[in-house]
């Protein structure tokens, strides 16, 4: 595939001239907005005229994909010591599985796989121009995020209930793996459950600048990239609901 | 399934930037994904033994898979985003599969 | 590596464009220093100008500075931690005061130093005019991982002073005691997760700007090796440090929730938190080594006039370190307690990653092999570098050797060998940097002669400092030990007396730069007859570097090109 760049003299000499370097909220969206050799084809050039920087759509989804592997790394390392710790303690863990809800886990999985679908769905409205069903779908993902994490309090809830709180002495008590089960549980539950809000917020944020028409079917890199992390919360749930709820 | 415009050099300003997936596919990815939930809840209720894991762990590989290649698609993304998700997730199991030389030998 | 990539690159060659011109404009102002009022489009010097710059120049200076700073404050404590350690006995610190400092030295050196020192510094400054570009794909990103540099530095020096006293869990932090310790850790490891952010962007950054910003027919077999060493580097950043940043947080649940993960008393395994820490430490002493020998590989055939030898070599072994790297974390446990295939197997694996290193040190040897030598400062640096790195590198095959290391782990034997490849490697790749770039940062030249006594002095006080420590660890002295037996002394006191040589050399070193930059003859535009991009550039180097794409040129091809002044 060959691809064609336009002639970048039209970039060159905007782009140090940009003093604003302020830190902003978007400082640390910047995969949004990056520099680019690809200067503005006339076309391009009529949407584009007053962005301070000229994007370079390629280089925004390379940084945020980057960005992701970093997040499966993350993950990667609770993933681990899950798989270790289950090697260990295969009984404690079956045993701790059983006493998980299925059906809450079902129900959490089948609301987070269908905002995902709406995330995906709320990119093609954007860039066939529909901008109000972009924002239904995008309303939706969040209250489907808001629902996960009701879902997510009512579960966490029931197991402090059962005095499972780290750190307890009723922790403390259980059999030696078990505990490890449950402060796996809560590890790896919390810090996805604290990726679901920041990706809520996220999309929150990208609504607000589709409404202003920052974001808009020619420059949809934005919204692209926040699906692509809310994506990536899903995925980490789609491992997680049959680690915990299903193996036992 | 999908138009592929920006693939051909009349769209070089977009540098193959691929046209929107269409509703009716991301539907079918997500009735997919739906009904791999259902098998792998209701796969559980069948004591395959060692077997339970596997399926369980393919299932959630495959619904982790569709997400990744449609609904992030990277399946329409060029060769380099996608070496370098595979070379992530080789990362990853390198990380896990080396730790169990140790923990594998030793619990 | 990537076809498409390629293709849209050299697809525009025949690009019109030549060499960069200077233009009158504001643009072609010297990117630091006084400002000509009268012109437009400069950047202005006030200090939010600096702190919220987006310029890629500006944030590698801003690097250097609190790096040159963080470098101090570990230097003094370091030097602190041979003082005391001159004499047998309980002198100058108390046992916790030791503790403490030595944990200092580590988390600052690693973490706020060695880690962020080539790449976020020389590596912000050169990487885009290395490829022909006026910034990184991310500016404003690469100004967000600045602050996050400054809030991490921050939180860190803040453990010291608050709470129930500075860390002392050495630097890496092993459990249980990092879990039950009552001084400040909780703090300490938050600040190594935000530094860790730091490096994960500057790496996404660099990764981003090296695939999209290359000028037309910078093909990757015309990359300069520092910008393929960089590359490497960014990989391990992104797909090493995210472990960290789990294993940190970890520490902070442990000790906060008491999840009880890594406590043994419930089940956990402590040797697990081992495996977490080295699946990210160990690929980042790639992360610190990597830049130095791209420097080294940028240096070495300039001053030798001639073309790099085996470029594919060791463009490739950059990347291969860089995988293998990720093979052989598990070395560091081999007494651990792990189990024996693990042991076999790591000790093997080890032994592979040594080979890409290698090929890089025979490579640099054939280019000067013949050449036509000058043997200028950075040359100097680099040549240390090559010997250090040399004696750091095969004294760590002793380590990596399963049977030898149970002798001689967590011995002065160790705190040897990891000061030889990461400040003798490092450290003087750093140095050589400075020595080499410094003209077309600063506009100015240093003193060669001071220069070469300053490099002198720092090889022989790193080797009087380090070398005796090889042979106490083969005596068996332990090492974070606070008092030691009679038999080690007369070796601690010349160690002791190699730390202020070494000092006095680095001060001269400090000195003669500071005055160059001051007072120095104004600079050529290549002193020292390069041919990458940055070369081609005006001396100071200006805001805005290229008007127009420049042509790719062979970068390690002198043909036409003397050093000038």
């Amino acid at each position: 595939m060959i691809r064609k760049r336009p002639s970048p003299m039209i970039t060159r000499g905007s782009i140090l001239m940009d003093n604003s370097g302020q830190m902003d909220n978007s400082g640390q969206m910047d995969a949004l907005g990056p520099m680019t050799k690809t200067g503005p084809t006339a076309e391009h050039n009529a949407t584009q005229a007053h962005a301070p920087h000229p994007k370079d759509y390629h280089a925004a989804k390379m940084g945020m994909w980057l960005f992701l592997f970093t997040e499966i790394l993350l993950f990667g390392g609770l993933f681990l010591l899950y798989a270790s710790y289950r090697m260990r303690f295969p009984q404690a863990f079956h045993a701790g599985g059983q006493t998980l809800d299925v059906f809450i886990g079902g129900l959490n999985t089948v609301v987070l796989i269908t905002s995902s679908l709406t995330v995906a769905m709320s990119i093609t409205a954007l860039r066939r121009g529909e901008i109000i069903r972009c924002l239904w779908l995008l309303s939706f993902t969040v209250a489907c995020a808001g629902a996960f994490m009701i879902n997510k309090t009512i579960e966490w809830a029931a197991k402090f209930h059962h005095g499972l709180i780290p750190g307890s002495e009723h922790m403390a008590a259980l059999p030696h793996g078990q505990s490890v089960f449950y402060g796996l549980y809560f590890a790896m539950t919390g810090l996805h459950g604290i990726h679901v809000v920041i990706g809520a917020s996220l999309l929150v944020w990208v609504m607000l600048l589709i409404k202003r028409g920052k974001v808009t079917a020619a420059d949809f890199v934005l919204l692209e990239n926040a699906g692509l992390y809310w994506h990536i919360v899903d995925i980490v749930w789609i491992f997680l609901f049959p680690l915990f709820y299903l193996i036992s | 399934m999908t138009t592929s415009t920006g693939m051909t050099d009349k769209h070089g300003a977009h540098e193959a930037q691929h046209g929107p997936l269409s509703y009716r596919l991301l539907l079918g990815i997500w009735l997919g994904l739906m009904a791999l939930t259902a098998t792998t809840i209701t796969a559980t209720r069948i004591d395959l033994g060692f077997l339970n894991v596997v399926a369980a762990m393919g299932i959630a590989s495959a619904k982790a898979g569709l997400v990744i290649f449609f609904f992030m698609h990277l399946k329409y993304e060029n060769r380099l985003i996608k070496g370098m998700a595979l070379t992530a997730f080789v990362i990853l199991a390198i990380a896990i599969g080396l730790t169990f030389v140790d923990v594998g030998y030793r619990y | 590596m990537d076809q498409t990539d390629q293709t849209d690159q050299t697809d525009q060659t025949g690009h019109p464009d030549q060499t960069p011109s200077t233009a009158a404009s504001g643009a072609s102002q010297p990117f630091f220093g006084p400002q000509n009022p009268g012109a437009t489009g400069g950047k202005g010097s006030g200090l939010a100008s600096w702190i919220f710059s987006t310029d890629h120049k500006r944030i590698g200076l801003l690097y250097l500075g609190l790096i040159g700073l963080m470098f101090t404050v570990a230097l003094v404590l370091g030097l602190i931690l041979r003082l005391k350690l001159m004499t047998p006995g309980s002198t100058l610190l108390t046992p916790q005061q030791y503790n403490a400092m030595f944990t200092l030295h580590g988390v600052i050196m690693v973490f706020m130093v060695v880690i962020p020192s080539i790449p976020a510094s020389f590596g912000n400054i050169f990487l885009p005019l290395q490829i022909g570009a006026n910034d990184v794909s991310f500016p404003r990103l690469n100004n967000f991982s600045w602050w996050l540099y400054v809030l991490g530095m921050t939180l860190a020096i803040t453990s010291i002073f608050t709470g129930a006293g500075a860390p002392d869990t050495g630097w890496t932090f092993y459990v249980p005691f990092s879990e039950r310790t009552t001084t400040n850790v909780s703090l300490a490891v938050i600040a190594v997760f935000i530094l860790g952010f730091s490096s994960i962007l500057t790496g996404l950054n660099f990764i981003t700007t090296v695939h999209r910003l290359r000028t037309p027919g910078m093909t990757w077999k015309k990359l300069p090796l520092f910008v393929w060493s960089l590359y490497a580097t960014g990989w391990i950043q992104v797909l090493a440090t995210p472990i960290l940043g789990i294993t940190a947080l970890l520490i902070f649940a442990e000790r906060v929730l008491h999840l009880g993960l890594f406590d043994p008393g419930l089940g956990g395994d402590p040797l697990l938190y081992q495996h977490l820490f080295w699946i990210y430490s160990h690929p980042a002493v790639y992360i610190m080594i990597l830049p130095a020998m791209g420097v080294i590989s940028e240096i070495i055939p300039v001053f030798a006039r001639k073309p790099i030898f085996g470029y594919n070599m060791i463009a490739f072994s950059s990347l291969a370190i860089a995988f293998a790297g990720s093979l052989v974390w598990a070395h560091h446990m081999f007494t651990s307690g792990m189990s024996d295939t693990a042991v076999l197997v790591f000790s093997f694996l080890t032994f592979v990653v040594a080979i890409p290193s290698a090929i890089k040190v025979f490579n640099w040897l054939s280019t000067l092999y013949k050449g036509s030598i000058s043997l200028d400062p950075p040359l100097l640096f680099s040549l240390g570098f090559i010997f250090m790195f040399s004696i750091g590198g095969l004294t760590g095959l002793v380590l990596g050797a399963a049977g030898t290391d149970i002798h001689v782990h967590d011995t002065y034997f160790v705190v040897a060998h990891f000061h030889y490849v990461i400040f003798g490697g490092t450290g003087l790749g750093m140095f050589a940097a400075m020595h080499y770039w410094f003209p077309k940062v600063f506009g100015r030249m240093y003193d060669h002669g001071r220069a070469a006594w300053a490099f002198w002095l720092i090889l022989l006080g790193m080797n009087v400092l380090y070398f005796p420590m090889f042979i106490m660890g083969l005596q068996g002295m332990p090492r974070r030990y606070y008092d030691y037996l009679p038999q080690y002394a007369p070796l601690q006191m010349l160690s002791t007396w190699g730390s202020w040589l070494l000092a006095v050399g680095l001060g001269l070193m400090f000195w003669n730069l500071y005055r160059g930059c001051r007072f120095g003859p104004r600079a050529t535009q290549n002193p020292w007859g390069g041919a990458t991009l940055e070369w081609t550039l005006p001396t100071p180097l200006p805001h805005e570097a290229f008007h127009h794409d420049p042509e790719a040129p062979e970068p390690y091809d002198y043909k036409g090109i003397n050093p000038d002044g």
